[in-house]
């Protein structure tokens, strides 16, 4: 959210009144806005010391879609209005009798006989800076160029040239310079840098002429130093170029409103005549209200007020909002939108407004009688009972990050990647976050080396969600729920997780059944997985392979689950593929996760001094059924 | 003697003592550049102190001499403790102890009924079990989670990290070009590329409300870009699973007929209506729904802030809810996490209007703190999913490390979430009741 620092003294005599902080802070929290800071104490403070000190400036928080208000001139008309010390004023398009030529997605004005001050014109570019930062998506859409008229000579013709064919002196400079030229020229300027990108590689530049052939401005980077306007210019010319007509008329909207007041008579702006390439004519800027029709009903049945379509009217102008009550229809009230609120795209933005006016804080408490029946996730549940039964046993929960680098992902655990599992991400800070994680094991790796001065042994665990890629979802990926543990000692204690794992299977009832026992209806069991020869479409591939490399060879087991018989939908698990199942006489069993000790060459590259054995697996099969709208399904 | 000379033969930092104590006693004099005797014999007083604390252990004259002595490092103080051992009452020769613990045996041989019984002491701390630990964060999830539970919420299904731009932001009408969709606050996904299409009818919908505006609202009139739209990326907030739930909830509406549809949120109960009317039976079944999961945000990291964090969201969504059902309900919400003064400022959010943010009192730092935002989601997000007008909806967040980190008196996130916390402080963490 944008903020604003205005002139507390301006500010004070804008509004008529002088507030204390607490009294400013709670018509700024009732109008949606927020008091982040006032500078009154510290001047105070610099001035007792001597120092040199500002005037004491509010630091005002505004909502992002209130480009009205990014400047003293806007904020002050708003409040003033709220307050009902004024009404909102309208603005006027004055006709001079001369015309202009310019092209599409243009937009341009004139303000006349404006009579600048220090405080005045600062406060006129700072505008034009955070509309820039804000609706302008940093010149990306919108760009604002202000000229001094009288050193220019209509009509205006908007142009797009070749790089080079480009050649004027760029404001404050004193030579000429050709696009390419600026180009190089601003590479190295902090502010204007950041915007070359916009047009540097296009064929040609935007650029703005006077009748003359001098140039106004290259948007949405430079103005010409020639047109350049100071605090002594009378007569400004606003050009506003924008790949967007929406937001080309926003900004040249609250540009030439916001500045009308300084005018010799003020709300009064010089519209533009402009020819566009078709030859058709269109006045600039639009400053025309919009007419919207909103219901006092709408606006009780959205908030829980009883109010007639009058009292609604009321409200609705103190929000710089133009209401007209309708004669045929009680109900019925016709709302003029000045040209400032753009932000007012429905009904619900009327009624809104119309609570802000009301109160929110004044609003009756009601409860919605709304009767629903309660319940956890299936998976939430299922992970909440591990959680619990492993904190019982005497296991700490960790709680590392999903995001992590891919060398801890792969790389660190002897894997490599496939390209088929992980999801990258594209636009990282730094190289902690280069991939989503497909185990937990790192980010436990990562816990232990963190937490060396803990006394031995740790034995640490986590239920969280790892991501896979999976092209036939919408999303093109799934989360799925692991549970992992890791132990760490002097002795690398294999059979310490397998007691740990056996207790997890042991609360969910799941039956310890020996691995050459096909017969057997449902149950888990292990194999080792050194040697074991594996094809599989894989439920968590990425653990598997013919040897576990993560592993201390011969001290690795795959873990297996035989679904029982009224659960093992063909369409829920991958399943061994069909030839390997031949080949090896094993039946719908499903890969459950892996066990074993870590590879010294895995604990050498996490930083580890002593021997670690993990365990993870999946928890999604143990998913108890629940109601429809409660499962996974997507 | 020179000066010079007698730094040679004592030493540099005797000589500087022991010139400066000379002078000052009027022992020694200045002649040339020498250094000469002035009476014949001395009287070396601190010699003499010296010798009677080596004798006596104190000094007759008094604390303030001592202290001098001390601050010349001449002498050093220190403690001593001597016993003086007597016969007591109990005195005996026999070695045996007194009994420490009742045992096993002692109840067996009758034992315990002569042993004597070594003194407890109940000052000191108890042996600390060896016990396992829940994590301090997912203990106050749990609270919050329970709050929900009570009040008759379900908990949503929000196991998608990966979104696309479409459920994350179009369909919550965030515009295309709205400053949250930037590479600088959003991780987007290189690998998948892109992601499957919607549903094409309510993916024109969505697309035609943006672009050109429908349902009574002028949209906002940008260019819509299919691409920007099908960008795959890391959740920034689990709102984007609400509006996926949402857009099931509307199924019916959309005249699609949903298996196993009646059974949804009621457990196959009739559906309740809003405000006691009879059910005009168009189909539409209230819900309560909330989430607590991870979202994601591109941020750099620091004390406050952390790439990945949890979200608590509720949604409510019925026929004829108000503004003042959403104050009401966010009060008594609030009230059951302990947070008793609750104020509501309003704000800005491209998916909800009104839009406002809750704000209570904290009592520690005696001001009001943000502690959540909330809204009624807009026309232009629930019409296109097919709801009619009158089916409001009500959405709330807050972050579920705000609240922990000010229930454990936390100042830095990163040792309450990743790696980087202490396994001693887990297992220290204290029970949260709210």
């Amino acid at each position: 959210m944008p903020t604003v620092a205005v002139d507390k003294v301006d500010l004070w005599e804008r509004l008529g009144q002088e507030f204390s902080s607490e009294e400013f802070d709670a018509l700024c929290f009732e109008y949606g806005l927020e008091l982040d800071e006032d500078t009154t104490a510290e001047v105070e403070e610099a001035k007792k010391k001597g120092l040199p000190a500002q005037r004491p400036q509010l630091k005002i928080e505004i909502p992002a879609n209130r480009y009205d208000l990014l400047c003293i001139e806007g904020i002050s008309r708003a409040l003033q209005v709220f307050l009902r010390k004024t009404e909102t004023p309208r603005y006027k398009l004055v006709y001079p009798p001369r015309t202009k030529k310019i092209r599409p997605l243009f937009a341009c004005a004139i303000l006349r006989n404006v009579k600048f001050t220090p405080r005045s014109y600062a406060s006129f570019i700072d505008l034009q800076d955070k509309l820039h930062q804000n609706i302008c998506r940093r010149r990306q859409l919108v760009a604002i160029g202000t000229h001094d008229l009288d050193t220019l000579k209509g009509p205006f013709r908007y142009e797009a040239r070749a790089p080079k064919d480009v050649k004027f002196v760029p404001l404050n400079k004193h030579e000429e310079y050709t696009g390419e030229e600026l180009m190089a020229l601003y590479e190295s300027d902090k502010q204007l840098s950041r915007y070359l990108p916009i047009i540097r590689d296009s064929s040609v530049y935007p650029i703005i002429y006077d009748a003359e052939d001098r140039v106004l401005s290259m948007p949405p980077i430079i103005n010409s130093d020639h047109s350049k306007i100071t605090l002594n210019t009378t007569n400004v010319f606003i050009d506003v170029t924008a790949t967007d007509q929406t937001k080309l008329d926003i900004v040249a909207n609250i540009v030439t409103t916001m500045f009308s007041e300084y005018c010799a008579e003020p709300f009064t702006i010089e519209p533009v005549k402009m020819i566009l390439p078709d030859g058709s004519t269109k006045i600039s800027p639009d400053l025309s209200e919009r007419r919207m029709l909103a219901h006092a009903s709408y606006v009780n049945a959205c908030t829980g007020l009883s109010l007639n379509s009058d009292q609604v009217s009321v409200l609705l102008s103190r929000m710089s909002l133009f209401p007209t009550t309708s004669k045929s229809n009680p109900d019925e009230i016709e709302v003029s939108i000045p040209a400032t609120r753009p932000d007012i795209f429905h009904e619900c933005d009327i009624m809104e407004d119309a609570a802000i006016a009301y109160g929110f804080n004044n609003l009756p408490h009601t409860f919605p009688p709304t009767t629903t029946v309660g319940q956890p996730s299936a998976i939430n549940k299922l992970s909440d009972s591990i959680r619990l039964e492993w904190a019982l046993a005497g296991w700490v929960e960790v709680l590392p990050l999903t995001l992590c680098s891919h060398e801890e992902n792969f790389a660190f655990l002897n894997h490599v990647d496939d390209n088929e599992t992980a999801v990258k991400i594209a636009n990282p800070k730094t190289l902690e976050f280069q991939v989503v994680r497909t185990t937990l094991i790192p980010g436990l790796l990562k816990t232990i080396r963190e937490n060396r001065s803990h006394p031995l042994p740790l034995k640490i665990f986590e239920t969280g969600d790892v991501v896979f890629k999976d092209t036939t979802r919408e999303r093109q990926a799934r989360n799925e729920r692991h549970a992992a543990a890791v132990w760490c000692n002097r002795t690398a204690g294999f059979e310490i997780v397998h007691g740990v794992f056996d207790r997890a299977m042991k609360m969910l009832e799941i039956p310890r059944i020996s691995n050459a026992d096909s017969k057997a209806e449902t149950g888990y069991y292990m194999k080792e997985t050194s040697g074991v020869y594996i094809l599989l479409g894989g439920y968590s591939l990425s653990l598997i392979s013919s040897q576990d490399p993560m592993f201390f060879p011969g001290r690795a087991a795959t873990i297996y689950y035989r679904a029982p018989p009224s659960k093992r939908k063909a369409s829920t698990f991958q399943h061994l593929k069909q030839d390997a199942k031949a080949a090896l006489h094993i039946n719908d069993d499903i890969v459950l996760g892996t066990l074993g000790i870590l590879h010294p060459s895995v604990l050498e590259k996490f930083d580890i001094q002593y021997p670690c054995s993990a365990v993870e697996f999946t928890l999604d099969p143990f998913k108890k059924e629940m109601q429809k709208i409660w499962t996974n399904d997507e | 003697m020179s000066p010079l000379q007698l730094e040679k033969e004592v030493g540099d930092a005797t000589a500087k003592v022991g010139q400066g104590n000379a002078f000052k006693q009027k022992w020694i004099a200045r002649e040339g550049d020498g250094l000469v005797k002035a009476v014949n014999s001395i009287k070396d007083v601190t010699q003499l102190d010296l010798q009677e604390i080596e004798s006596t252990g104190d000094l007759k004259s008094g604390e303030k001499l001592l202290a001098d002595l001390r601050k010349r490092k001449l002498v050093v103080q220190r403690k001593g403790q001597w016993f003086t051992v007597q016969k007591g009452a109990n005195f005996t020769t026999s070695t045996a102890k007194p009994e420490t613990d009742l045992t096993a045996d002692m109840l067996t041989s009758g034992a315990w009924k002569t042993s004597t019984f070594k003194k407890y002491n109940f000052e000191a701390e108890g042996i600390p079990p060896a016990g396992g630990a829940l994590h301090p964060l997912l203990k106050v999830r749990e609270e919050i989670r329970n709050i929900f539970l009570e009040m008759g919420f379900a908990e949503m299904p929000t196991s998608t990290y990966v979104e696309s731009a479409f459920w994350c932001f179009d369909a919550l009408f965030v515009p295309q070009q709205h400053p949250a969709r930037d590479l600088q606050d959003t991780f987007y996904i290189s690998d998948p590329v892109k992601s499957l299409p919607p549903e094409p009818a309510y993916y024109k919908r969505v697309a035609t409300v943006h672009e050109h505006g429908d349902y009574g609202s002028a949209g906002y009139r940008a260019p819509w870009s299919h691409e920007e739209s099908s960008k795959l990326l890391l959740r920034t907030h689990t709102t984007a699973s609400s509006a996926h739930m949402l857009y099931k909830l509307a199924a019916r509406y959309r005249g699609e007929a949903v298996e196993g549809d009646e059974k949804e949120f009621t457990h196959g109960a009739k559906s309740t209506t809003a405000h006691g009317e009879s059910s005009s039976n168009d189909g539409f079944r209230p819900a309560k729904l909330f989430s607590i999961d991870r979202v994601f945000r591109n941020e750099t990291m620091d004390a406050t802030h952390l790439a990945e964090f949890h979200q608590v969201e509720g949604v409510v969504a019925d026929k004829g809810l108000t503004l003042a059902d959403l104050i009401g309900f966010m009060r008594v919400f609030f009230k059951k996490m302990g947070i008793e003064n609750v104020r509501f400022k309003p704000a800005y959010n491209p998916y909800t209007e009104p839009s406002l943010e809750i704000f209570a009192f904290h009592p520690m730092l005696s001001k009001w703190v943000e502690v959540g935002n909330s809204g009624m989601f807009r026309p232009e997000m629930l019409e296109p999913m097919g709801f009619p007008k009158d089916v409001r909806v009500h959405g709330w967040g807050l972050s579920l490390e705000r609240p922990t980190m000010i229930r454990y008196g936390i100042n830095n996130i990163r040792t309450l979430l990743g790696h980087k916390v202490s396994i001693e402080g887990i297992e220290n963490s204290a029970a949260v009741m709210f």
